[in-house]
């Protein structure tokens, strides 16, 4: 009786549910489109099971970076959190974050574009809902009425056929033809403007073995990328220090070098006037960036199952699917994409998705990275304010090599 | 009250202990303790994230700030290509080895002949000559602006409170602010300051680039710190004006000492101690100059405006080479500590 | 008074009223840009940047901008953080400063020129330099949890990670030394005669005669504490402790509304001017001299 009285108690206590428990995620702050969806994702989660739940921060854009690596040098990283993907490969070679293979591999990311996922030495790391697409800009009227072709899929602008037709914009009177957002650094210098070398057959540095970016960042090839580069400045085709971001929309600019987080404010003001094209071709097809803000599971997380739930929660085809209905921002599968008004097939930003199938690259995945980025914006910013493209080159390939030397070779 | 001497003197341990203990303990912890750490880590190599794989690698960061390589440009060399960065480009790649890890930094003209200097960090020497540069610049011109604020705000007039508020107005407004719209005041097409210009002397005035020209920047720096922090000094030097006793004043007036007396034998010799103060703290905070540039230029352009703490913020946190960051805010530390008692040694001398 | 003498007095008013005039332009402009941007709705703001009229009220002006940050970020929380942080380091600061200066200019004992140069040394590191190794030590510093007043490790995300190691400010101990060393013997002395020990005079005696930079030290503290950036971003990640610069941030990433922007950066300004302004009418002239015969 006793027995049947302890077992019956006992089985009731397994039973009974326990309180979800927390599952802290932080992520960085950004505008309210993006942010509301996260909430509701976050809360279609939390209604769909009832064992975790998950508790997310947001911490300043700003200073996200700095703030991440204070609480991953202390020990105090939550058990998921966003990163910007190129940092990705070096928080994995610190040891922060663990890698998504085996049990945490999330279901659904092989679905994921290259944009959406990030690895290290084949292993996976991070993945995301969303990618972002480089784009040249322009409104049809304003081409028409210059008697300027429109750039296609198949065919580009050439770097040349571009800067002529700049120079032809300038001639007929237009100030600072192209708005390049010369006024921003950080890492959009190195995410839009290296693509420019990988067009050209050059790249930040030899991507079979991670080693060597002498004779390819300082090639032959990238120093007429650079040379271009300053050109445009030089010409006054582009404003080295824009007042505001304002050019392309006050109809200052006819070109408009942007992400395509811009698509959302552009349609509102142009409607179907506007063009997204893509950018110049510097030799071979034109190149864009990948890879934007995805998701990592620290390595310091208890409960790593848990994690790997949310993560596979969040790539889910429909996940990303609602997440870009509401923030317009480009699907990282087909699956979701075809589920989207903006980008299934007859979407008008279906382009976008083209784009990035075709022409896109990540940036080198090595723990490198934000040295070799460093350099990069360095030597571009140098060549902006009048210096030489080949000195300059030089100095960040020295830099990296350095510091690959320094750090012997990361692993490689 | 045995040990208790005719003149204040010496005080016992405990009194002392109470008084200075807390300060004591707080920089012990807080600013000692990670100096030494840091001292520690400049003899590492020590990444951002990497708190574990560490090793020891003895003087090699501070020979990598100094080392310098002289080699004379030979002559064929010269004849074909004049460019000295181009001539040292030539010959590394002739002789890898030799020069590896050299970059190009200046060149000079030594006996009739070229020669070429390298060093292995070429920007930290050059950060080294433009901290001095902001300094001779920004000491002068900021503290005779905040002596001439104090003097002025000193006086009883009308509407002296507003000034007071007014003067202190640019060190109370957030940098990101005071930045963001200085950066709009010296724009070169649509900034204040150039279409003053164009106003006051016509559409072909000289509108100076002077954020982007690597001549002006540092100028525009030091007048747009100068501008934010005489304030602060001010403040500085209206407390040590306070601290002159009224009395003096008066016997002057009743001896019939005119303005410009008083100034010079009552209020200059009262404040010797605090321009003393004055300048030193400002050529120490001039040193370390790093916010004004990291928002406005980024170093830029072409490395005029790069300091000794912004580069090796930019090389401690950027590219996570914090060991090396270290050395070099070592050297600074060594560097101002070195300067500040040349200064205060002379001034005394001066003054007296 | 003569009409020559006259004239060139008010002459010499008007002349006076116009370099004020100038100056409070030269000085206040940006502060006023500021302020004037919270009010005009962002697309306005660079539109009329050349213009000297930006500054005056125009009927586009509008509340919306403020409405927006009280409703949208949460400065009301971040005001109360960063007031908190802030008044306690004047406070505390204020004592612990000019206690330790008082110990280096008046007493005599052995060490006190080492402890001097110390301090004196102390001046010149700048913050970046110790920013690193100074999170390593804070994340594993002890603390007594004022809730629970269980030990708690680590010092990260809290309002007392903010201030506690930067109390001990050598500007400040600077600046108390400079003025202490111009305060005359003969009154410490005189409270010695009367048996008074070392705290006593310092308490008494000493401190009451330095307002003037107890005033500019309380300024120093307090502007050095809610300007704080770098620092908080460091340590503080999560919300409940954040202050307002970090706050700023937020706001700068969200939006590329100026507007915006600028109406948070006036709020977060205000706090000091008024701080300013109720601490510097005790800027007037110290009765030390008179202390010397009565």
């Amino acid at each position: 009786m006793k027995y049947l009285l302890g077992a019956a108690l006992a089985l009731a206590a397994m039973a009974a549910p326990a309180a979800p428990q927390a599952l802290h995620v932080w992520r960085h702050e950004t505008g309210d489109l993006e942010m509301v969806a996260s909430a509701k994702a976050v809360e279609r989660f939390n209604r769909q099971q009832s064992r975790w739940r998950v508790v997310v921060e947001t911490l300043p854009q700003g200073s996200y970076q700095q703030a991440v690596t204070a609480a991953a040098m202390t020990g105090k990283l939550p058990c998921v959190l966003d990163l910007d993907q190129p940092s990705v490969p070096n928080f994995a070679w610190a040891g922060h974050i663990q890698p998504l293979e085996g049990k945490l591999r999330p279901a659904g990311a092989d679905a994921l574009i290259a944009g959406g996922r990030s690895t290290l030495k084949g292993k996976l790391y991070a993945v995301g809902q969303f990618d972002v697409v480089l784009a040249l800009y322009a409104r049809k009227s304003v081409l028409q009425k210059a008697g300027i072709r429109v750039a296609s899929l198949e065919q580009p602008y050439t770097a040349t056929e571009f800067r002529d037709i700049l120079r032809q914009l300038q001639k007929q009177g237009v100030r600072y033809p192209l708005d390049l957002n010369g006024q921003r650094n950080g890492e959009w210098v190195t995410y839009a403007f290296s693509p420019w070398l990988q067009s050209a057959g050059a790249d930040l540095i030899d991507r079979r073995t991670f080693k060597v970016a002498d004779g390819v960042l300082n090639s032959d090839k990238a120093l007429t990328v650079l040379d271009y580069y300053r050109s445009l400045f030089d010409e006054r085709l582009a404003s080295r220090k824009p007042v505001d971001e304002q050019a392309f929309t006050s109809g200052r600019a006819v070109f408009n070098y942007n992400g395509s987080w811009a698509d959302s404010e552009y349609r509102k003001k142009f409607k179907d006037d506007l063009l997204a094209m893509p950018p110049p071709a510097f030799g071979q097809a034109p190149r864009i960036g990948a890879g934007s803000w995805q998701w990592a599971v620290s390595s310091s997380c208890p409960h790593p199952e848990a994690a790997r739930q949310f993560v596979e929660h969040l790539i889910s085809a429909k996940e990303i699917a609602a997440f870009s209905m509401e923030t317009g921002l480009m699907p990282t599968s087909e699956a979701a994409a075809d589920m989207t008004p903006m980008y299934r097939v007859g979407g008008y930003g279906r382009d976008y998705f083209e784009f990035a199938r075709r022409f896109a690259v990540l940036r080198p995945e090595t723990p490198a990275y934000p040295l070799i980025s460093s350099s990069f914006e360095r030597a571009m910013k140098e060549v902006r304010e009048g210096g030489d493209a080949a000195e300059a080159l030089d100095r960040a390939v020295e830099a990296i090599q350095q510091d690959l030397k320094r750090n012997r070779g990361y692993g490689f | 009250m045995a040990s208790d001497i005719k003149h204040f003197g010496h005080a016992r341990w405990s009194e002392v202990a109470a008084l200075l203990g807390p300060a004591l303990f707080l920089f012990a912890a807080f600013v000692l303790l990670p100096f030494i750490m840091a001292v520690g880590f400049s003899f590492t190599n020590i990444k951002l994230l990497q708190t574990d794989k560490v090793e020891w690698v003895g003087l090699d960061n501070y020979t990598r700030m100094f080392s310098l390589k002289l080699v004379e440009a030979p002559a064929a060399l010269v004849k074909v290509q004049q460019n000295p960065a181009r001539q040292w480009r030539q010959l590394k790649r002739a002789d890898p080895v030799a020069f590896d890890g050299f970059q190009y930094l200046t060149d000079l003209e030594l006996a009739g002949s070229q020669y070429l200097v390298g060093a292995r960090d070429p920007q930290f020497l050059r950060s080294i000559v433009n901290t001095f540069l902001f300094a001779l610049l920004v000491v002068p011109l900021q503290c005779g602006l905040a002596f001439a604020m104090a003097l002025w705000v000193n006086q009883k007039f009308r509407g002296r409170v507003g000034l007071r508020t007014v003067f202190f107005s640019p060190v109370v407004t957030s940098m990101v602010v005071v930045s963001a719209i200085w950066g709009l005041i010296l724009h070169t097409d649509a900034g204040l300051l150039n279409q003053l210009l164009r106003a006051i002397f016509g559409e072909d005035a000289a509108q100076p680039d002077w954020l982007g020209d690597s001549r002006l920047a540092m100028l525009s720096i030091a007048i747009m710190s100068a501008w934010q922090g005489a304030g602060f000094q001010m403040l500085i030097f209206l407390s040590g004006l306070q601290g002159i006793s009224n009395d003096q004043y008066e016997a002057a007036s009743v001896m019939g000492a005119s303005a410009w007396q008083k100034f010079i034998y009552i209020t200059v010799p009262g404040l010797k101690r605090t321009l003393v103060f004055v300048m030193l703290s400002t050529t120490i905070m001039a040193f370390g100059l790093f916010t004004q540039v990291d928002v406005l230029t980024g170093g830029g352009p072409r490395d005029s405006t790069t300091t000794i703490i912004f580069h090796a913020v930019r090389v401690g946190f950027r590219e996570q080479d914090i060991a090396y960051g270290s050395a070099m805010t070592l050297f600074f530390f060594l560097f101002v500590l070195l300067l500040s008692f040349g200064q205060k040694k002379i001034m005394e001398r001066l003054g007296s | 008074m003569s009409r020559s003498s006259e004239g060139a007095l008010v002459a010499g008013k008007l002349l006076h009223l116009a370099l004020m005039l100038l100056a409070g332009i030269v000085f206040a402009y940006p502060m006023l840009f500021m302020f004037a941007a919270g009010f005009k709705p962002s697309e306005t703001i660079f539109a009329e940047l050349g213009s000297p009229t930006a500054l005056i009220p125009n009927a586009s002006w509008t509340l919306a901008n403020y409405r927006a940050m009280f409703e949208k970020g949460s400065i009301g929380a971040y005001l109360f953080n960063s007031g908190l942080v802030s008044l306690v380091t004047v406070v505390a600061g204020i004592f612990i400063n000019s206690a330790a200066a008082f110990a280096l200019a008046k007493l005599k004992w052995r060490g006190q020129g080492v402890a001097l140069s110390l301090v004196i040394g102390l001046l010149i590191v700048p913050f970046e330099v110790l920013a690193i190794p100074l999170l390593l030590i804070v994340s594993k510093l002890p603390w007594i949890d004022i809730g629970t007043g269980a030990i708690v490790f680590g010092w990260l995300d809290s309002l007392h990670v903010q201030f506690v190691p930067f109390l001990a400010n050598a500007f400040c101990v600077f600046l108390f030394y400079q003025f202490f060393k111009d305060v005359p013997d003969e009154l410490l002395e005189a409270a010695r005669m009367d048996g008074a020990g070392a705290l006593t005079i310092y308490l008494r005696v000493v401190l009451p005669v330095c307002k003037p930079v107890i005033v500019t030290a309380a300024i120093i503290l307090f502007l050095g504490m809610w300007n704080q950036y770098l620092w908080p971003v460091m340590t503080v990640h999560t919300s409940e402790a954040r202050t307002v610069m970090v706050g700023l941030q937020q706001y700068y990433g969200r939006t590329t509304q100026w507007g915006e922007i600028m109406a948070y950066a006036s709020i977060i300004t205000l706090p000091v001017l008024i701080f300013f302004l109720a601490f510097q009418k005790h800027f007037i002239r110290s009765v030390v001299g008179s202390g010397i015969k009565g």
